[in-house]
């Protein structure tokens, strides 16, 4: 149960990332999940609602998208989705795999903000350039 | 009132991560092996911990032992009782280390006066999975009493670990432990990971576990 400290971390990450934004309420936050990132999507939605309780994000909508865990096979030079968590083996020709592309990301992708009065252009374009 | 997406692209664990790789530069410039050792509570992490301290420093290697546990100090003083340094996390309720954790109770050790350094997580199968302590062998530890299946269970973890020891080994008869079935199954989860099979108790793979360190530890020259 370790959701509770990842919601924490985003509510901070956000709350960061809000401070060019003056008066915006945060309505939605989408987050990307590998399957092999050990956190469970209930569980987060369920923390969420209480870490966000008295911030910027209260009330806003978390959403979770889940990505396949891809590897690639050095046998075949294929890049494919494992079949299952159980088995880490080649979807094309079955060959043991332990390179894996994609699977354990935990991030938060974007956010999306509801602003009050924006304050001259400046501060808008100040915002933009949030970005990696 | 309009609406805005902003792009963030960021690692929810961003501040653990880049604290862990400062820590994973400030061990290879001391040239100390940091392993992080990882199972269910009641593995034997502790026993197994204990006699590999005992068996490095009776050849000579300088270890020491940091040991996470939510409230209390008795693995610390068990493992204290080895001869090595030994310093105790208290997470207090936290199911997992982190990082920032790792590095305030390194305070005021010499690293370079150290070879291997062994971090004992708090004894739990998920959540560690997803926090990197600056470690450079993660070892994901699974007794014969548990259930051959376990890294099916678990496989976040076992897919992260980089090497697995399988403990109580000299209970395998009266458990009727499927060694077969054990390995495939890790193996299926980390192909090609290393598997130890050891008890604490008669000392069974303790050598083989030694050569494995010291092969790690000379494979990482200090940098």
């Amino acid at each position: 149960m370790h959701e509770l400290s990842i919601v924490g971390s985003i509510v901070d990450s956000v709350t960061e990332s809000l401070a060019v934004y003056h008066g915006a309420r945060v309505t939605e936050v989408r987050l990307r999940v590998g399957a092999l990132a050990a956190v469970v999507e209930d569980s987060l939605q369920f923390c969420y609602g209480i870490a966000t309780e008295g911030t910027l994000l209260e009330g806003s909508k978390l959403v979770v998208q889940i990505l396949p865990v891809i590897v690639h096979c050095y046998a075949c030079g294929a890049d494919g989705e494992i079949e299952s968590l159980q088995r880490f083996s080649c979807p094309h020709c079955g060959e043991p795999v332990s390179d894996l592309r994609q699977g354990k990301e935990l991030e938060i992708e974007s956010f999306e903000i509801e602003e009050g009065e924006i304050e001259g252009g400046a501060i808008a374009e100040a915002g933009e350039a949030v970005t990696p | 009132m309009t609406t805005r997406i902003v792009e963030l692209r960021q690692g929810i664990l961003k501040k653990n991560d880049e604290l862990a790789r400062g820590l994973r530069q400030r061990f290879a410039s001391a040239g100390v092996l940091v392993l992080n050792l990882v199972s269910s509570p009641g593995t034997g992490k502790t026993a197994f911990l204990e006699r590999t301290l005992r068996v490095l420093l009776a050849h000579g290697s300088r270890a020491a032992a940091l040991v996470g546990d939510l409230e209390t100090d008795n693995d610390a003083r068990r493992l204290a009782a080895s001869g090595a340094p030994v310093r105790q996390i208290n997470t207090h309720g936290i199911c997992h280390l982190e990082a920032e954790m790792v590095s305030k109770h390194l305070e005021g050790w010499d690293l370079a006066g150290l070879d291997y350094l062994f971090i004992e997580n708090v004894g739990n199968l998920v959540c560690p999975s997803s926090y990197d302590l600056g470690e450079a062998v993660r070892v994901a530890l699974l007794s014969v009493t548990e259930g051959e299946d376990k890294p099916l269970k678990y496989p976040t973890l076992f897919n992260s670990a980089d090497a697995a020891v399988i403990t109580k080994i000299d209970l395998a008869g009266p458990c009727e432990f499927d060694r077969e079935a054990a390995f495939k199954n890790i193996r299926a989860i980390r192909p090609g990971i290393r598997v130890f099979e050891t008890s604490a108790k008669t000392g069974a793979g303790m050598a083989d576990w030694l050569d494995y360190l010291k092969e790690q530890r000379a494979s990482r020259p200090a940098s």
